[in-house]
């Protein structure tokens, strides 16, 4: 029994649950409740809307616009008469697909080029900062609409809404994973056991591989989460200013923001407070997860229990 | 000195009782000492000595309240009168720089980079009393001319990083004597520093701050030697009790404790005279015999230097070196820190660039080939490093470290038997087979530094490397792995190059020495010449400042050093 648990205990975050006390455990579980809530919603959202994210009407014919919450639609009906609450629940999985797929990419690609610039040196390195640094020097959102036009033209359907949006937050999020990681490098780079390796003769790819990647990678979980947060702000702010995915291919919270816009003035509250609770919880829940995370690495950070007096 | 002396009371300046303190980590609650009780006179000398872990560290930052908020605190501390243990953040500022200072380890984290030492030695009086920002000025100057900082009326502005290290702990030592505190806590004052820089630092800690100022003087240290050329009194802590306490001269004379016994035998010393040993002179026909055989290492005029910024100038680490390592043979490498020992080592495995002259490294000349020519060659190169705790990925099994030479190197036969050998090497460096599954953060530092040298030994090299291998050890750990080594040559025959600062190391490894000093070659000749009848003047510094465990002899050389 007692060896389960510590096998149990050593999975990441059940982990990190343990160890943490007080305050910090408070922040890391409500964290992991919003976004387990939001990964449930979107595996699940079949089975949990009510309706489809794009339907207009059922047998009883259709919802009709801006309906206010109803026993037939909870959260009421949007202007364009989508079901407020399907849409949320849908909203769930598109938000959740982008996350994956923007971050997937930009720690690989991120990742690789911190690895080699950090490693290697020399003039790939200069010229791999100053890229990043380029990149650095944009405002994101500027970046992310200029890819979202270049890949998909402006407007699009569900993957290639789902993928320009996921490679626009990729080209903002490269960086940081690049420098993250490329820092790491330089630092384990000078650690006593890869002179080892040098001295031993392994080669440079050996040395890479197998002593600086994985020593390098402790923050990235840190990192992950709260560009996950930043992630989410960006497709809600792409799909605010229309660069987002057609209604009718996939639900998406902040092209349902824009489209509530004259509807806040006109006392309709239910079309924009739902998916704007929707992204606040998101990314609250992705941003608190990710400070616990970071507290919890940091020894010097960590909450402990005081010592037993005898 | 006019600031106040704080009122000295009859009886002991420290007293603790019964203190316990135990610290939460991660693994659960750790008693780092259980149970202390000591008393420290005024105008003694106290030394706390033990091996790491041993809780003399805690101890004394105890005196100080000095104690992570991790820390739980029972028992009493008494400094001229208070209880510290008790006492609450205010109280302990007060009691903190006019009671008791604290010297630390290392002088260079110890000053902050971006104020002016005179600033810093100055905070105590601003932080005490009403001090004008002239008569605080005067009083800091007047405290560095007292340790022994030259030209102190213009050095008070200037930054730390313009001092040396030894001057930085007379600074760090200022600071401490500033508001004329009764008990002044020496956390190892002299472990970070060279030895004839260290024999200057005691001298100061000794002279100024007991017989001038009146201090009573609480020294922690591992360091058997330091403490017989200052202390007056001893404790020997281990696995956070007392285990021994005594006079200076009766410790060392007649050690009662086995654990004491211990400590005191484990200490390297040089041996009493010239030492011929059946096994060293049999070494040295040996050597003659091998100088007919080409040497593994050949140095001529060998000139290393690191590049430097852009319109500086390059730095010479060693500007004209030459020496040869005879096949079998031991060369011990000595010299104080930025001698270029490490350099020399380093340029040895490519690790640092020659720059000059011609280095040959088991048969390549490493100032012209490649990598490309000399890997090839590598697995005839073994390498130990200072560090046990940085030179193993935390991320592998010690097995597989042990076994990467073999998996760089080897044929797919050696690589099918990689386990095997393993084994066998953990088991000549005399760790159990097990240990091969075991992570580098599940060992000991001794420990390590062993499956270091199974390692470097693996595929059975020509030469072995050995930078200051045993220097981050404790004393008795650091005799184990020097009788591990000696067995370990004799068993593979391997030549190697040991670098060290420790000159009593040296005389127990080296079959010859070459000794350092800023980059040249002072002295070089067979370990016993060099080190029993030295002709270099600085060699011969060298050697007298080396404290000697043994505090009769050590007082007599002091004695004859201020004659």
């Amino acid at each position: 029994m007692s060896a389960l648990s510590a096998r149990v205990g050593r999975l990441p975050l059940i982990r990190q649950v343990r160890q943490s006390v007080g305050l910090q455990r408070g922040m890391l579980v409500t964290g992991l409740v919003l976004v387990g809530v939001v990964v449930l919603a979107a595996v699940f959202a079949p089975l949990l809307a009510p309706y489809g994210y794009a339907q207009l009407g059922d047998a009883s014919g259709n919802f009709g616009a801006q309906q206010s919450p109803s026993p037939a639609h909870w959260f009421g009906t949007t202007v364009g008469g989508y079901d407020v609450l399907s849409r949320l629940i849908w909203g769930a999985r598109t938000a959740v697909l982008v996350i994956v797929v923007g971050v997937v990419l930009s720690i690989v690609v991120g990742v690789l080029l911190g690895l080699l610039s950090g490693y290697l040196g020399g003039w790939l390195d200069r010229v791999l900062v100053v890229v990043a640094d380029a990149v650095y020097a944009f405002p994101s959102l500027l970046l992310a609409i200029v890819a979202a036009i270049v890949i998909s033209g402006g407007q699009s359907g569900l993957w290639s809404g789902i993928l320009a949006a996921g490679i626009s937050i990729t080209v903002i999020f490269i960086p940081q994973y690049f420098r993250v990681v490329r820092a790491e490098v330089v630092r384990v780079k000078s650690e006593a056991y890869v002179e080892s390796a040098q001295v031993v003769g392994a080669s440079s790819a050996r040395i890479m591989f197998v002593h600086a990647l994985r020593n390098s990678t402790r923050t990235l979980p840190l990192i992950f989460t709260l560009n996950a947060a930043e992630a989410v702000l960006t497709l809600a702010a792409l799909g605010f200013l229309g660069f987002g995915i057609e209604p009718t291919a996939a639900a998406e919270w902040g092209y349902d923001l824009n489209r509530a816009r004259s509807d806040v003035t006109s006392g309709i509250w239910w079309t924009s407070v739902f998916p704007g609770i929707a992204i606040v919880l998101t990314v609250l829940g992705l941003t608190l997860v990710g400070e616990s995370l970071n507290d919890l690495a940091d020894p010097r950070l960590r909450a402990r229990r005081k010592a037993k007096q005898r | 000195m006019s600031a106040e002396r704080a009122p000295r009371q009859p009886g002991p300046v420290v007293d603790i009782r019964e203190l316990r303190v135990a610290f939460a980590t991660d693994g659960g609650d750790v008693v780092a000492v259980d149970g202390v009780s000591l008393q420290v006179q005024p105008g003694e000398i106290l030394a706390i000595v033990g091996e790491s872990g041993s809780g003399k560290t805690v101890t004394a930052r105890s005196i100080l309240g000095l104690l992570p908020e991790t820390a739980a605190l029972s028992g009493q501390v008494i400094v001229a009168g208070d209880d510290v243990a008790s006492a609450p953040p205010r109280e302990l500022r007060a009691i903190r720089g006019v009671h008791a200072a604290m010297v630390f380890q290392e002088p260079s984290s110890v000053l902050n980079p971006v104020y002016t030492v005179g600033w810093q030695i100055a905070e105590g009086l601003r932080a005490h009393g009403k001090v004008s920002r002239r008569a605080a000025r005067a009083q800091a100057i007047e405290m560095l001319r007292r340790v022994g900082i030259p030209e102190p009326e213009a050095r008070i502005d200037y930054f730390p990083h313009q001092f040396s290290g030894g001057q930085k702990q007379r600074i760090v030592i200022a600071m401490a004597l500033i508001l004329g505190p009764a008990v002044i806590v020496a956390d190892e004052p002299t472990t970070a520093l060279d030895v004839t820089v260290q024999a200057q630092i005691l001298r100061l800690l000794l002279r100024r701050c007991r017989d001038e100022f009146g201090a009573t003087v609480v020294l922690i240290t591992h360091n058997m030697g330091v403490v017989a050329d200052l202390a007056d009194r001893v404790i020997v802590m281990n696995g956070g009790r007392i285990v021994e306490e005594a006079p200076v001269e009766r410790l060392f004379a007649q050690p009662a404790d086995a654990y004491t016994q211990q400590l005191l035998a484990a200490v390297p010393r040089l041996s009493a005279g010239p030492s011929w040993s059946p096994a060293r002179a049999e070494r040295v026909e040996g050597r003659e015999r091998a100088q007919a055989q080409a040497p593994v290492v050949r140095a001529e005029h060998l000139r290393i230097e690191y590049p430097g910024r852009l319109g500086r100038k390059p730095f010479v680490a060693v500007p004209d070196a030459s020496f040869e390592i005879a096949p079998g043979e031991v060369l011990g490498l000595v010299g104080e820190s930025g001698s270029g020992k490490t350099t020399i080592g380093r340029a040895m495995a490519r690790l640092a660039p020659v720059s000059g002259g011609s280095l040959e490294v088991l048969g390549v000349d490493l100032a012209e080939a490649g990598e490309r020519r000399f890997r090839p060659q590598r697995r005839r190169l073994g390498f130990v490093f200072q560090d046990p705790g940085t030179s193993f990925n935390p991320l592998m099994t010690i097995g597989h470290a042990i076994a990467e030479p073999i998996q760089v190197h080897g044929t797919a036969e050696e690589r099918a038997g990689a386990r095997q050998r393993v084994e066998e090497l953990l088991e000549a460096v005399r760790l159990p087979r097990a240990y091969a599954d075991r992570f580098p953060h599940e060992l000991s530092g001794g420990q390590r530094q062993r499956a270091s040298l199974a390692r470097g030994l693996i595929l059975g090299p020509d030469l072995l490397i050995a930078d200051e291998p045993t220097s981050a050890l404790d004393v008795s750990v650091q005799a184990a792995v020097l009788e591990l080594f000696g067995e370990l040559r004799e068993r593979f025959g391997f030549a190697s190059l040991f670098i060290t600062h420790d000159l009593a190391v040296v005389d127990q490894v080296a079959d010859r020495v070459i000794v350092l000093y800023k980059g040249e070659i002072v002295e070089e000749g067979p370990t016993s010449a060099v080190l029993h009848a030295p002709t270099e003047p600085y060699t011969q510094r060298l050697l007298a400042s080396l404290p000697v465990p043994d505090p009769v002899a050590q007082r007599a050389r002091r004695a004859a050093r201020s004659a």
